[in-house]
């Protein structure tokens, strides 16, 4: 029957540590309670009464900056109180990703700033001119540019390290959170969530505050549909092509009619016009209200994401053509940088805030 | 400012006081009626819906499911409760009326954008008489915003209403300012829907006597009360008490404006509630704490400096919704006091003499357990378990005005009642009248169905008379 109120803050006392002033706000938000019908961050924050800092970082990840609550909030500024709900937890998210990403420091460079993205980008992309230029062709296709043994020996490092980082990274998130031993009803729950983007839906389905203010919209959530989806679909192709490869020695390239192509060609076009979407609709949003300090971070990795679809898109439509060999180049280039940066870039927040749907379905069942 | 200039030189059908819940229900009811609506309302936009930007649920009557309502709440249920509150202070047949309008209002809120939820955890006892807002009042409020510019009204902010220009049973103008500037605006009917006057800390002097400085007011800065007053020097009739208001005990370092619902305090059931002299007044464990809360704003009001300290044990702290404020803790009686500024041998000997007093028996916080004093006055009827187990925590509790009930007088179609009968184009609808219905006492929810249901009626009144 003890509480640690210690563990309480004044819900005056505004912080610029990025975790007390979450605690602070997210203290306001369970004597309040109003919005506990938007998204899964209220009700979790309705089954405690004080909040440690895992509690925070969990609270941070689940939310989706949809800003239903910041526009319904009756304390936002100028009121004493000056909630801001969706950049506290932002900042406290980001900070948490920074803190957990391996090796330390990566993560604040690439999230901070969106110039260090672009000179990675450059320098991957010279990358494979050389390689280009300098490695021998082996095959047809794109292979007639660079062999396939020299693609693999660049990209399976460059595919299994940042998977390795990043695993590290989810192990603190899931220590600091004070995770258990995952069930499948968890890995269940936890997709569902994220296939369907529930938490985006702003409670009834009638969507998110992000682009239009006080004026729900459901245009965010399809724009990351169309993003999450095609980068899914892409990946799914890169895949089947390998298992062709390997399994039933039938390397590139493939016709249309290859599940390569039906799976990376609507993939590609997705994954494009979902990020343009992105780039439009962040755009109009309020920045005061997204992750503060990580907007060029943020802007640049949609574009780099964008990039890595158009691409490849422009690598098909053009093949077989004078450009193939610098579209092979840029590509490659831009997958390797997204790859490389995986653990330190927004692309993070895929993994981090799948792990906190897992959480927040073993909480919720408890 | 170009825009106040410009609106000021328009004639329009309807021109709105106020822009809050009751405001905007007669906006829109108006402007889809065809008539073409200003709504003056007097807070910047951030702070605009008055005190509907702090509620969270309207109380509503239904036959069956409705909405987020389960089972049924009728008639005659809401009436008793209402009585029960009022203890008769109320207008039957205006009453009655606007508990039969409510049922309709929900669907009607629905339909221009309103959002309800599940009743918030906590507070499951209310799923069967009120529905809440998705995101509370300030998305209601935004939502009627939406849907009243969408129909076309036009909305100014920062316009303050300083005169309601009568000639005869008719209005004419108002006197409004704006950045320093008074203009006049013409219209062809008004509804008056500002509010109650609980902003204006003198006139609550006034009425309550020199202790209504020290209560702290609950919502919006802005309803001052002025259209009231100007309505009241004209002769309009007025309803209610100017000493009756809803009231209750909130956590003392709340914010003197505007703390709205997180400064609510929820321990006083399971704890000893004493004055700056540290003794008890009054019997902390009569009721469930949701039938109690509105009296204790009074009670605390008639304690010496308008303040009082709900104090209990460790083994109580995790027993009620967290407040937002953290407890002062200490780790003896006698360190709590000196905390508190508290005479600490009075303290020690109130909590001694309530200890002594309590009896063996079983201790339930869900419910109305009957462990009470023996010997002790005033007793303590529920949850009467000793204070003894340190570390000890302390709240102060201070009064909280959430509005007050002197209002003007209005028949069932929501017109305003004059000297000489009621005017012929003047409405008033929301806080401001809801003193007709709420004589004393206060039934959660209620104000809101009290400004949907006459704010319609008001927009589609004043709608019918330009037309």
């Amino acid at each position: 029957m003890s509480l640690d109120v210690t563990l309480q803050t004044d819900p005056g006392a505004i912080s610029s540590d990025p975790v007390a002033e979450a605690r602070r706000q997210v203290e306001i938000c369970n004597a309040c309670r109003y919005c506990e019908g938007f998204c899964a961050v209220f009700p979790a924050i309705t089954r405690q009464k004080v909040f440690a800092d895992g509690d925070i970082t969990q609270l941070a990840n689940l939310c989706h900056n949809c800003r239903g609550c910041y526009y319904a909030c009756q304390y936002t500024a100028p009121h004493a109180f000056d909630l801001n709900l969706p950049a506290a937890l932002g900042a406290a998210r980001a900070e948490s990703w920074e803190r957990f990403a391996w090796p330390g420091g990566l993560a604040a460079l690439f999230q901070r700033r969106g110039t260090a993205l672009a000179a990675a980008l450059v320098l991957a992309c010279a990358l494979m001119f050389l390689a280009v230029a300098a490695l021998p062709g082996g095959g047809e296709g794109f292979y007639a540019y660079l062999g396939h043994g020299a693609m693999v020996l660049i990209f399976l490092p460059a595919f299994l390290l940042p998977l390795a980082a990043l695993g590290i990274g989810l192990r603190r998130y899931w220590s600091e959170t004070g995770g258990g031993a995952v069930t499948l009803a968890d890995i269940g729950a936890a997709a569902r969530s994220a296939a369907t983007l529930g938490n985006l839906g702003g409670g009834q389905g009638q969507g998110c505050n992000f682009e239009a203010e006080e004026r729900f919209s459901d245009e965010r959530r399809m724009a990351h549909h169309a993003v999450m989806w095609g980068f899914l679909l892409c990946f799914a192709s890169t895949v089947s092509g390998t298992i062709l490869h390997y399994a039933f020695a039938s390397p590139a390239p493939y016709g249309f009619f290859s599940a390569p192509k039906l799976l990376g060609v609507p993939g590609g076009v997705l994954l494009t016009l979902g990020c343009a979407g992105m780039l439009v609709l962040k755009g109009k949003a309020d920045p005061a209200l997204g992750t503060p300090g990580r907007a060029s971070g943020e802007w640049a990795f949609v574009w780099l994401l964008g990039g890595v679809g158009l691409s490849g898109l422009l690598l098909y439509g053009l093949r077989e053509s004078v450009l193939t060999g610098p579209l092979l180049a840029l590509h490659l280039g831009s997958v390797l940088t997204l790859f490389l940066l995986t653990p330190y870039s927004k692309m993070a927040h895929g993994f981090y805030r799948f792990a906190a749907l897992l959480r927040e379905a073993q909480a919720g069942r408890r | 400012m170009s825009e106040a200039i410009a609106r000021a030189s328009e004639t329009w059908d309807i021109i709105i006081a106020g822009g809050g819940n009751a405001a905007l229900c007669a906006a829109i009811e108006a402007a889809e009626r065809g008539a073409k609506v200003l709504i003056l309302e007097g807070a910047p936009k951030p702070y605009r819906g008055g005190n509907s930007r702090h509620t969270r649920n309207f109380r509503c009557m239904h036959h069956g499911d409705l909405g987020p309502l389960v089972e049924t709440y009728d008639e005659a249920e809401f009436f008793d409760d209402l009585i029960r509150v009022t203890k008769g202070e109320t207008d039957e047949a205006l009453a009655r009326m606007c508990i039969r309008s409510s049922e309709d209002c929900l669907p009607w809120m629905q339909a221009h954008g309103v959002r309800f939820q599940p009743s918030l955890a906590g507070t499951l006892s209310l799923d069967r008489t009120n529905a809440f807002f998705l995101g509370g009042g300030k998305a209601l409020v935004n939502a009627y915003y939406l849907t009243a510019q969408d129909l076309g009204v036009k909305v100014l902010y920062e316009a303050q209403v300083r005169h309601v220009g009568i000639e005869g049973a008719r209005a004419t103008h108002l006197e409004v300012e704006v950045d320093g500037v008074t203009r006049h605006f013409h219209a062809r009917a008004f509804v008056l829907a500002s509010g109650g006057f609980q902003g204006d800390i003198d006139w609550l002097a006034r009425a309550w006597g020199e202790s209504a400085r020290n209560f702290l007011i609950r919502g919006t800065p802005y309803n001052r009360g002025v259209v009231l007053k100007d309505m009241l020097d004209q002769g309009a009739r007025s309803v209610g008490d100017p000493t009756q208001c809803h009231a209750v005990a909130i956590d003392g370092r709340a914010p003197k404006y505007d703390g709205g619902i997180v400064t609510r305090l929820d321990c006083v059931p399971f704890s000893v509630v004493v004055n700056r002299n540290a003794e008890r007044f009054y019997d902390e464990g009569e009721d469930v704490w949701p039938k109690r809360y509105a009296i204790w704003g009074r009670l605390v009001a008639a304690q010496p400096g308008q303040v009082a300290y709900s104090i209990i044990d460790a083994r109580s702290i995790d027993l009620f919704m967290p407040s937002v404020y953290p407890p002062i803790a200490a780790g003896s009686i006698a360190e709590l006091a000196a905390k508190l500024e508290l005479p600490a041998e009075r303290l020690r000997t109130t909590i001694a003499a309530f200890n002594a007093a309590c009896r063996p028996g079983d201790f339930h916080p869900q419910r109305l357990d009957g462990l009470a004093t023996g010997g002790l006055e005033p007793p303590k009827t529920n949850w009467a378990r000793p204070i003894e187990e340190p570390p000890f925590y302390a709240y102060s509790l201070r009064p909280g005005v959430t509005f007050t009930y002197l209002g003007l007088k209005v028949d069932d179609r929501a017109r305003v009642a004059g000297p000489d009968g009621p005017y012929e184009n003047l409405w008033s609808a929301g806080e401001m009248m809801a003193g007709s219905i709420l004589g004393q006492g206060y039934l959660a929810g209620f104000g809101m169905t009290i400004g949907t249901v006459f704010g319609r009626i008001a927009g589609q009144e004043a709608a019918a008379h330009v037309a």
